[in-house]
């Protein structure tokens, strides 16, 4: 797998050759240093290790400092580990050296966005689980319209089943969209433009794989 | 807006440019291209723009509305879509504000809008 880590631009929208008003959503995208190179001999599995963003090297964490200072970079902000880097990549994904997105995608690619979620706060099972509340206000009903209903039997089992969906914090998790289509790669400005949205807010982390 | 969004944006432009300018109030006159089967034809749309929306953005959009044998028609046009061929300003309106929502509840004299008179040249 093959990958690159941006940052949540924002959205905008073209219109595709076909005449149809595309939304989609601007990254920028690398360029990212490879800081470590794992493979079966010494780890167990072949990975490289890519980071993105400037951080203060006050605010780093003395052991990832030593991965930078091994790669003979600056301290980066994310690190992200891809593994099983293309076999095409082969000597561009060397310790130290700089991957750009033009490297890995080209444009009409279907590619993989993670991101952090838009965290929600404490939300009911209306929003957080998709549960269809109680569907009117007549028969009776007055104040319960956005409630989960029954939550299981009587006497047996005289508990709550374990991972019952109810209401809680919402938002703020790891989410992969897939097949997002490459519209279009601006290399002198390190951006990718892609199709559909991505998630998470504006200058976040993101995780493109291919 | 991000500067980033505006430098992607940059290249609509011209799309944008090659019509004239037109405000709330303009009575407007739209050519619209239309695709049947393999041929194609121009449309032609004329009434009241009603509102601008998301302006200076690839998703900005106007609102025409006309009436249609005395039924109230708005149509709503992307401003950097393919489909539009070309937008002719027949009228200047003199209006108070930029949405003009309140020509929906009326007819007749009352949804009369004021003509703009520009000093001459």
């Amino acid at each position: 797998m093959s990958g690159i880590i941006g940052k949540k631009v924002g959205m905008t929208s073209i219109f595709s050759a076909d005449g149809r008003n595309v939304a989609c959503t601007l990254i920028e995208a690398g360029p990212c240093v490879v800081t470590q190179v794992k493979n079966v001999e010494s780890d167990g599995y072949n990975a490289i290790q890519l980071a993105y963003g400037e951080r203060k090297e006050k605010n780093t964490p003395k052991p990832l400092m030593g991965h930078f200072k091994k790669a003979g970079t600056t301290p980066k902000q994310k690190v992200v580990e891809f593994r099983d880097f293309r076999v095409e990549f082969e000597g561009q994904v060397d310790l130290g050296k700089t991957v750009k997105s033009e490297q890995v995608f080209v444009e009409g690619d279907f590619v993989d966005a993670i991101g952090t979620s838009k965290g929600k706060g404490f939300q009911g099972v209306v929003k957080r689980h998709g549960f269809a509340g109680v569907g009117g206000q007549t028969h009776g009903q007055h104040n319960r319209a956005r409630h989960p209903g029954s939550i299981g039997a009587c006497s047996w089992p005289s508990r709550v089943f374990k991972g019952m969906r109810m209401a809680g914090r919402t938002g703020g998790d790891r989410v992969k969209v897939i097949n997002l289509r490459v519209l279009k790669i601006y290399p002198e400005k390190n951006l990718i433009l892609v199709s559909g949205s991505v998630p998470g807010a504006k200058n976040s982390f993101v995780i493109l794989e291919k | 807006m991000s500067e980033l969004i505006k430098f992607v944006e940059e290249e609509y432009k011209d799309v944008r440019s090659k019509f004239p300018s037109f405000k709330a109030g303009d009575t407007i006159n739209v050519h619209v291209k239309i695709t049947e089967g393999n041929k194609e034809r121009v449309q032609q749309f004329q009434g009241t723009v009603i509102q601008r929306k998301n302006p200076n953005t690839n998703g900005e959009t106007f609102t025409v509305r006309k009436i249609s044998n005395g039924i109230g028609v708005e149509r709503i046009f992307p401003i950097i879509g393919p489909s539009i061929e070309k937008i002719e300003v027949l009228r200047e309106g003199k209006v108070r504000r930029a949405r003009l929502f309140y020509l929906r509840g009326r007819h007749g004299k009352a949804a009369k809008i004021k003509e703009k008179i520009r000093a001459r040249k």
